[in-house]
């Protein structure tokens, strides 16, 4: 009664054939960025040293170390989160729970969906305008933080909206029916299961807005400078413009510094990822249903 | 004879979900301490009806309800404070809703919500709430263990005893014994029966043995209209108006 039929043998066969057509596609996937990384490594592990991540440029860039890229890239996302986690977050849960379902929040969704692929280099033309011109910062931390909010706004609305959702629907029924309010229902039982959710996305947005080059080219970063930002007003050096700049215009630019600064900057975004991910699995951990 | 206390009173309710009508004009009265069951086949309207009577649809954009529904001597849609309404109106739905915070936490929600703060009294409240709903015995040691997971008949009655602790005066069974073993099933109609001196029961169920054994009149909705509303005991053997309830109540169709 347990023989194998044609049948069977046939399913069994196409079973096995997608596994390992899906498994290719896995490690065609996975074959680049191991490969980016060993080139990385390689060329640019030797050029680490203290000297190079904590000590200022010298000799029009082409020695020293890379500390103003670095500090600057810090400043540049940590006022960029600033400005855009409170926004992001709070129009999230307006649009995820207060807004009625109609075609204005659905215009809304739609749009802030199409507004996470709008092409950073349109960022950039706006934060110009905007906050360089328009607001009066002039070429700026701020004007370049905040462009690079506006860039990742959507990330972080879609990001805390697919967590909120995540929160079954009976959980607010059942606190709704109790005569709780919406906001004491989301105080009390949304977002704390959701909580894990919305950092997950903040710190991808941070990985990303470390990584980006077009937005703080003409708002905010510069070329090279003599001395650590004081404020948020003054121009900053940071860590993806001093790549794109070692790498294009400076003639006779060792290899090593240009992997190394490479290094250093994939190894700030890999170190934000993993410090995601492992917050995900603590708080999987805690899943409460 | 006494003419009973009506609790509540339904005049011609009427509930849309975008264009479907689910309920069509229903009219009733339930009276104060009694349980009064609602039997029917799925799709008559019986869930629409509870939700109205707590204002769900507050929170559902297509939901619509229209015609009168009297309760503490108000047209409940004519309620701005509709936070104290719910608070009356304890609810129970047919799938166990265990929040995820402790069990504790779960029973002392409501209270919380309506300002008790003392924590002796949260404990009393809570070991009475739970001891009703007859799940202190097994969870006393561990009030502290997440709601969400505890098994689904334990979820279910942590839901009733968070409905009692809103003190309500009207309690809300939607099919509230789908997810619990029959011989809990029978300790909470145990409970039950001893709730309805202080609260008024409506009792939806599609066990129509269960409406038999609990509900003092019973309610039978089809297609979203009420067929007949009577005595159980009449509904059940004595002279029925519509032979549809006759079927239905005997198994014939359903």
């Amino acid at each position: 009664m347990f023989e194998a039929t044609n049948l069977n043998r046939r399913n069994h066969q196409i079973q096995w054939l997608f596994k390992v057509l899906f498994g290719m596609m896995t490690l065609i996937l996975i074959v680049p960025v191991a490969l980016i990384l060993g080139v990385l490594v390689a060329k640019g592990g030797p050029a680490i040293s203290m000297e190079f991540l904590f000590s200022m440029p010298r000799n029009g860039l082409t020695e020293g170390g890379i500390l103003p890229a670095l500090i600057g890239t810090m400043w540049l996302v940590g006022v960029a989160l600033l400005a855009s986690v409170p926004v992001g977050i709070a129009a999230a849960i307006y649009l995820s729970e207060y807004a009625p379902d109609n075609w204005l929040t659905r215009g809304i969704n739609l749009a802030i969906i199409n507004l996470a692929g709008v092409p950073s280099i349109v960022h950039a033309l706006f934060g110009v305008g905007a906050f360089v011109v328009f607001a009066g910062f002039g070429a700026s931390i701020l004007a370049a933080s905040l462009t690079l909010a506006v860039m990742t706004l959507p990330v972080v609305i879609v990001a805390t909206r697919e967590s909120l959702q995540a929160v079954p629907m009976a959980f607010r029924e059942a606190c709704w029916n109790m005569g709780a309010t919406r906001w004491q229902t989301i105080r009390i039982v949304v977002l704390p299961n959701s909580v894990s959710g919305i950092l997950t996305g903040i710190i991808l947005e941070v990985s990303r807005t470390a990584g980006e080059t077009a937005p703080i080219m003409f708002t905010g970063a510069a070329m090279f400078l003599p001395f650590l930002p004081q404020g948020v007003l003054d121009q900053t050096m940071a860590l993806s413009m001093h790549l794109f700049v070692i790498s294009n215009s400076i003639p006779g630019m060792s290899e090593e510094f240009k992997y190394g600064t490479a290094l250093v900057l994939i190894s700030l975004v890999l170190l934000m990822n993993a410090l995601s991910i492992s917050f995900r699995v603590y708080l999987r951990g805690k899943k409460k249903w | 004879m006494v003419a009973p206390t009506v609790k509540l009173a339904v005049r011609d309710l009427r509930i849309a979900y975008g264009e479907e009508e689910a309920v069509s004009g229903i009219s009733l009265d339930v009276h104060a301490n009694e349980i009064f069951g609602i039997i029917g086949p799925a799709g008559s309207g019986k869930t629409s009806f509870l939700r109205a009577l707590n204002r769900m649809e507050m929170f559902n954009d297509d939901m619509h309800v229209s015609g009168e529904i009297v309760f503490g001597g108000r047209d409940i849609s004519d309620i701005r404070n509709v936070y104290a309404l719910r608070q009356k109106i304890g609810v129970v739905f047919p799938l166990p809703v265990g929040l995820p915070m402790s069990v504790y936490d779960n029973v002392a929600l409501s209270p919380r919500l309506r300002g008790v703060k003392n924590k002796a009294a949260l404990d009393e409240i809570v070991e009475r709430c739970l001891t009703r709903a007859a799940l202190w015995d097994e969870v006393k040691d561990r009030l502290k263990a997440l709601g969400s997971l505890l098994s689904g008949g334990q979820q279910q009655r942590l839901t009733i005893a968070r409905a009692l602790s809103q003190d309500p005066e009207l309690l809300l069974l939607d099919e509230f014994s789908i997810a619990v073993d029959p011989v809990t099933t029978m300790r909470i109609e145990d409970v039950l029966r001893e709730l309805k001196e202080e609260v008024t029961i409506i009792l939806v169920t599609n066990l129509v043995q269960q409406a038999r054994r609990l509900a003092d009149r019973t309610a039978f909705f089809l297609s979203g209209e009420l067929v007949e509303v009577a005595e159980t005991e009449v509904l059940f053997t004595g002279e029925v108006k519509d032979q549809r309830t006759r079927d239905y109540v005997e198994g014939r169709f359903g």
